[in-house]
């Protein structure tokens, strides 16, 4: 078959090396590689969307505990401090590293948040199977787009070793807070692996047309 | 292990006349501006992708000298004040014994910053060059480089939570210092460089090759 013979909605191009590909359905839980660079170009999981935002609504409420609950606690010599973290992100607030703090902050918090968000408001109607909300496809661009931003599961790694560095300095206490963060981590990790930016391009085509 | 279609042969959409969207996949007409799917803006290749690469790069080596001269942590405790870099934070966690954590900052402060801009630029070099050599070898490396880039900000966020805990008055305090903010900006312009990479132009010598 030529190419130009072809409907261009039934082609697609690699994202990474631009090599041209024909669409067709996939059989449930695989996935299609590129032909060229070896890039996972697709994923078929029937129940995806429905667990994208699932997993989605779960790590938004558990972002919030670990932002409200306390983090770590210090003790040492019948002195005591309880730090939070937004008390992490405040460590920078003297001076010239105030935008420091700012940039953490978005990195482990309000980027997280944003991306949550943004799917929630995308994936919500689609999943109910309605009409996608007015912005619903820049919401879905927004949350690609912060996925490199999004440092939580690297400042969950941070936090382990910053442990171990005061572990022979004083007594530290894991509060709930730590439980928290690092459950948005984990289940962060599981929803974007679940993401197949082709497939819910397509859902979200399909349902607003 | 599926396929996405029959074999085309290996064509990209330029060559086809076309224009893909790098966002959904979509193809359009080499002319579209603007993704039928998901609105997002079409361009075949970017042509001022490796100026921008290159300036970020500069960017975030130039920020990496301070952050491994100047102190990262500023610690003071009842007997002393000490001041500890980059390189010296890594060795002396090895020094107390904790190789493994050592081994990860370490290879997150020194390793993954400095490999990223050996790959960064053998990448730009290579596609000036218009080498048609080593493609696979060379997408895998800009996939590596744009996956761990963003773990260097370990060492930022160890000192961020340090310095929130460790606050005890006079007993053990410890702050931040000047090369945290440098380092942090290091690891963004050098994450800003490999998105401004279009992994596209890797592929393109084959084009070159044929005619």
């Amino acid at each position: 078959m030529s190419i130009h013979t072809t409907p261009l909605d039934d082609l697609v191009a690699c994202p990474q090396c631009d090599t041209l590909h024909m669409a067709h359905g996939l059989p449930d839980n695989t996935r299609a590689y590129c032909q060229r660079c070896g890039i996972v170009m697709m994923t078929s999981q029937p129940a995806a969307m429905a667990q994208i935002l699932s997993l989605a609504l779960t790590a938004f409420v558990m972002m919030i505990a670990a932002v409200s609950f306390p983090f770590l606690t210090l003790d040492a010599g019948g002195l005591h401090n309880a730090t939070s973290v937004l008390d992490a992100v405040m460590a920078f607030n003297d001076g010239y590293a105030f935008p420091l703090a700012v940039a953490v902050a978005f990195f482990i918090v309000v980027i997280p948040l944003i991306r949550l968000s943004a799917l929630i408001y995308a994936l919500g109607p689609l999943v109910r199977e309605v009409r996608p909300r007015q912005g619903a496809r820049k919401a879905f661009a927004l949350a690609e787009k912060l996925r490199p931003w999004s440092m939580a599961e690297i400042f969950i790694v941070g936090v382990t070793v910053a442990l171990i560095k005061v572990a022979g300095l004083a007594a530290v206490t894991i509060g709930p807070a730590f439980w928290a963060f690092a459950g948005v981590v984990v289940i962060t990790v599981l929803k974007d692996q679940m993401i197949c930016r082709y497939s819910i391009w397509e859902a979200l085509d399909k349902a607003s047309a | 292990m599926g396929s996405a279609g029959q074999s085309l042969g290996l064509i990209t959409a330029r060559d086809a006349g076309l224009v893909a969207c790098q966002r959904c996949g979509q193809v359009h007409p080499l002319q579209t501006r603007v993704c039928k799917r998901c609105e997002g803006r079409l361009v075949s290749r970017d042509t001022e992708s490796l100026q921008k690469v290159w300036a970020w790069l500069i960017a975030g080596m130039i920020a990496y000298i301070p952050a491994n001269i100047y102190p990262m942590l500023l610690t003071s405790t009842l007997v002393e004040r000490s001041e500890s870099t980059i390189i010296g934070g890594a060795v002396e966690l090895f020094d107390h014994g904790s190789y493994g954590i050592a081994a990860i900052v370490f290879i997150a402060s020194v390793m993954i910053p400095v490999g990223k801009f050996i790959a960064i630029m053998y990448l730009a070099l290579s596609v000036q060059r218009r080498s048609g050599e080593n493609q696979h070898e060379r997408h895998v490396a800009y996939e590596v480089v744009e996956f761990i880039g963003r773990w260097s900000m370990i060492d930022v966020f160890v000192v961020a939570i340090l310095s929130a805990l460790v606050q005890l008055d006079t007993i053990a305090t410890v702050n931040p210092g000047i090369a945290a903010v440098s380092f942090a900006l290091s690891v963004i312009f050098t994450m800003l460089s490999a998105q401004a990479f279009d992994s596209r132009l890797i592929w393109d010598a084959d084009r070159t090759k044929q005619q």
